[in-house]
């Protein structure tokens, strides 16, 4: 059994909880049907179980190494790759113009989810792809579209992000990469770049690189930076590769986790200079980086999700398989011992690593499914509704990436626990799932640039707009809770966003007083304890669903599945959600321990 | 020439089935269904053969409720051309499916008809022989290769309990196939989209084969296989037969 992921739960989020089928209803989706996106998942899930799992062990210890400049990967990765691109799933959530399949974002998610699940190393670089195409039909010239994005969708090109360098991280406003302008328009771009994700490799014709860069004589910080297409190969009119581009790769990083994506370092025209094209305007690079960033963000918490939920799947078996002790009220020393699953102490593992794969999954589709609200509104000329649904995801979205990456990672420490020795080794896979986990924290923005983004912009921003759609989107859930069973969860729920408001707004009050330095010293605590009440909401909807499901469910196994659901809400509401009272009260002193520590104590 | 291809829906072979606690049969609400995986063979093999040029048309058939649709049109995304659904509300055996089968062969005139050897539920293993039968055209089972001999006969190697046999049909014919025939392809996605223009008959079973002979084999009770219980060591080859005398297994 590949424990990737359960179908019966994705079923019961897609169409049970967001109701998805909905969705077909308006002009944007209308060709679709439920049916669709289940043979899409029917694909996937046999794809990932044949082609993707099986060797993701052997790429993690067999990472990509670097020959004569080149780099190697096992064979294994362009085998699954090639069915992926042949079966035209990059197509699938692009618009019929561009050559896609027009499918809801939510159940391309919930497919890049799968193939997470089954491997991340491998599906990141057509995720990776994915995200240059997004990135490129919205900002791209119609020129630039035809010759790289069409190309992209076809699954025939790969692209890269280029933002970071040695010297600028998180610090995006201080790179050095420079774009001179050329006669003909286009730009020769020198710089070094560092950490790029599938910067080089031969699984695809050609890759592109989009980079940021600065056009000398621009704005110092930010506004600064430009977006450039930087080709592996050139492209001519026709599409035919030419030439290669002065893209250089320096070396590999060798990492903890997601040992198959091919981590490089790029020197950018180091002889004869790279050719770059602009995108967009000068100036607009980050902000056009920004417009993927809801998008990006969700789909990094989706994966984090993925690896806690597959880890999951493969502790509760081992659980369930592996024999040990007896019940601590059996005395008889020649009694059978018991499955570990029987100890109470492994089911509370399992039953916590159950409430932060499924609540994350929650989370991510629930996100998904609002990209797939605004793009109806904007498709049906609703822009005031497209604009409430963008507000609400940005707020959502640094808790979407970072509460996944914060307690999936968790999950997967558990997940070890529960293998105990077995899972220090490599002869299971739950150690990887940790290792490559790890990463989540770092990339497309670490939790600390995460917490100063929700707790220093989100909350705030448009006078307070997105934190009101999210009060008012929980209320709307509270308001349809009749049940009895739930009626404590839910009054759990209003209390502690009650305290998280009333706690954001006695923060905002001393600032004045205290300085936006403490106001912003425990933002990463912030992300946390609003990450919890964000989930619990999560639960507290799976709940009321599986309890209104349960008077029609037709089986055992349902009844089951749906009571599970009941049980683990509960379980999120009496062990997790009370947790955050601690940081909520540093928060509201506005502790300054840490800011005030001087630097000559350590 | 045409094929026909019949498929069956089962309960996909990575369910861990369950009997319904009244023991009347397999519980499969809300279980996922699958094409069953010999059949899915089965398909495949008339796709290449098609593909090769010597087939025009690939047509599939189905008995079964309306539910069924799902996995003709997974037929169809894989490249079949058109789907026949004979519509009915419950199962049917063996015999039965093979007179039903039977007309739709009258029907469609095919020059080859693919099924799998067994559909996973079941594992009756009986349909294609039965409809063999009764068309009065050979049969070729258990198929591990299929081979055109250009004189309107086919090759086909079958996978039998002493090895490997290749034997002659002409066709047309009845082929059942086994699990080493082929791999079958994923679908893509732009064909699940086309998949649902494609023509799909639905008929109804009574008027299709209104007068099913035969007696129906009726089934007293379902119920879970016994947990196989726990083996023990022997030291030696004398223990063995001593249990085993034990047991009354050996004189
Ligand atoms: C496996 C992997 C793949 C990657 N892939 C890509 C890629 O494809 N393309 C790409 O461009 N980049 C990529 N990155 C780079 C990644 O985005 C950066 O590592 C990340 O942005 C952090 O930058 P840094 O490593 O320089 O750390 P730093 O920015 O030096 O951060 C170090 C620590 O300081 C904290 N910190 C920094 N600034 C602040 C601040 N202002 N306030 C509070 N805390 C702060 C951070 O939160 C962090 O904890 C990848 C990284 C890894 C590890």
């Amino acid at each position: 059994m590949p424990h990737i992921f359960n179908r019966r739960d994705l079923t019961f989020q897609l169409y049970e909880v967001l109701n998805l089928e909905k969705l077909c209803n308006n002009s944007l989706y209308r060709d679709h049907h439920t049916d669709d996106f289940e043979q899409l998942i029917d694909l996937v899930e046999r794809m990932a179980e044949e082609l993707f799992q099986p060797h993701a062990a052997k790429v993690d210890a067999n990472e990509p190494t670097f020959k004569e400049g080149q780099v190697e990967i096992i064979p294994e990765v362009k085998k699954a790759l090639d069915a992926f691109i042949e079966s035209g799933l990059p197509a699938a959530s692009f618009s019929y113009s561009e050559g896609g399949m027009q499918l809801p974002y939510a159940v391309t998610q919930a497919m890049a989810f799968i193939f997470a699940a089954a491997n991340v190393s491998t599906s990141a670089y057509p995720l990776l792809s994915l995200g240059v195409a997004n990135l490129l039909s919205a900002c791209g010239s119609d020129e630039q579209k035809q010759k790289f994005l069409k190309p992209l969708i076809e699954g025939r090109y790969f692209g890269t992000m280029c933002l970071s360098e040695t010297q600028a991280g998180s610090s995006l406003a201080d790179i050095k990469t420079q774009a001179v302008p050329q006669s003909d328009g286009s730009y020769l771009i020198t710089g070094n770049k560092m950490w790029i994700s599938g910067g080089e490799h031969n699984l695809s014709e050609n890759i592109i690189h989009m980079v940021l860069a600065k056009i000398p004589g621009g704005d110092a910080g930010v506004k600064g930076i430009s977006l450039f297409i930087v080709p592996k190969f050139m492209v001519d009119d026709a599409g035919s590769l030419g030439a290669r581009n002065d893209v250089v790769l320096a070396g590999l990083n060798h990492k903890m986790g997601y040992r198959g994506t091919v981590n490089t370092v790029l020197n950018f025209g180091e002889n004869e200079g790279a050719v770059g094209y602009l995108v967009g305007e000068a100036g607009k690079g980050l902000s056009y980086m920004f417009h993927m960033m809801n998008e990006a963000r969700i789909a990094v918490g989706l994966g984090a999700t993925a690896l806690a939920y597959t880890g999951y799947l493969h502790a509760l078996d081992y659980a369930t398989d592996r024999k040990q002790g007896r019940p601590l009220n059996q005395k008889d020393p020649s009694s059978p011992m018991v499955p570990i699953i029987e100890h109470t102490d492994v089911k509370r593992m399992l039953i916590q690593q159950k409430s932060y794969a499924e609540g994350g999954l929650a989370l991510g589709l629930y996100c998904a499914q609002l990209v797939d609200q605004q793009r109806i509104a904007i498709s049906e000329g609703q822009m005031k509704a497209a604009k409430a649904h963008e507000l609400l995801l940005d707020i959502l979205t640094p808790i979407a990436k970072s509460w996944p990456s914060e307690y999936g990672l968790k999950a997967n420490e558990q997940a070890i626990q529960v293998h105990g020795g077995y899972g220090y080794t490599r002869d299971y896979p739950v150690e990887r799932f940790y290792r490559d986990n790890r990463l989540n924290h770092i990339h497309e923005g670490t939790k600390g640039i995460q917490g100063l983004d929700l707790l220093g912009r989100k909350v705030t921003q448009f006078e307070g707009q997105s934190t009101q759609l999210l009060i008012q989107a929980i209320q709307a859930t509270l308001a349809e809770v009749k049940d009895p069973a739930l009626q404590p969860m839910a009054a759990d729920l209003a209390s502690h966003l009650q305290l998280i408001i009333a706690t954001t707004q006695g923060m905002q009050a001393q600032i004045p007083n205290k300085g936006i330095d403490a106001y912003l010293a425990n933002a990463s605590l912030y992300l946390d304890a609003f990450g919890h009440v964000v989930v619990a909401w999560m639960w507290l909807q799976q709940a009321h669903t599986a309890v209104t499901a349960m008077s029609e469910a037709v089986n055992d196994t349902d009844r089951q599945f749906y009571q599970g659901k009941i049980k683990t809400c509960q379980y999120f509401f009496r062990y997790e959600l009370p947790n955050i009272k601690p940081a909520l009260e540093l928060l509201a002193e506005m502790d300054t321990t840490c800011m005030d520590f001087d630097l000559g104590l350590f | 020439m045409k094929i026909l291809v019949a498929i069956k829906r089962v309960v996909d072979y990575n369910v861990r089935v369950q009997v319904k606690p009244d023991g009347s049969g397999v519980a499969t609400d809300g279980v996922k269904m699958s094409i069953n995986p010999f059949d899915e063979i089965a398909i495949e093999e008339a796709l290449r053969i098609k593909e090769q040029g010597k087939a025009d048309e690939v047509v599939v058939v189905t008995i079964g409720n309306s539910d069924s649709q799902q996995q003709l049109r997974t037929a169809m995304a894989m490249g079949a051309d058109r789907a026949v659904l004979v519509e009915t509300d419950s199962a049917v055996q063996p015999l039965q499916a093979a007179q039903v089968l039977l007309k739709i062969i009258e029907e469609e005139q095919p020059g080859l008809v693919i099924t799998g050897k067994q559909a996973i539920d079941d594992d009756n293993n009986q349909t294609p022989q039965m409809l063999a039968t009764l068309w009065n055209r050979p049969q070729a089972t258990f198929a591990s290769q299929v081979e055109f001999t250009g004189d309107n006969k086919l090759n086909v190697t079958r996978e039998v309990d002493a090895g490997l046999e290749t034997i002659q049909v002409e066709l047309p014919a009845v082929v059942s196939t086994d699990l080493r025939l082929n791999e079958p392809r994923f679908v893509k996605l732009p064909d699940i989209m086309k998949a649902k223009r494609k023509p799909l008959e639905t008929k109804v079973l009574a008027d299709v084969a209104p007068d099913l002979q035969g007696q129906m084999i009726e089934v007293l009770s379902h119920e879970a296989p016994q947990p196989r219980s726990k083996g023990v060591m022997v030291e030696s080859v004398d223990e063995l037969i001593n249990i085993l005398k034990d047991k009354g297994l050996v004189g």
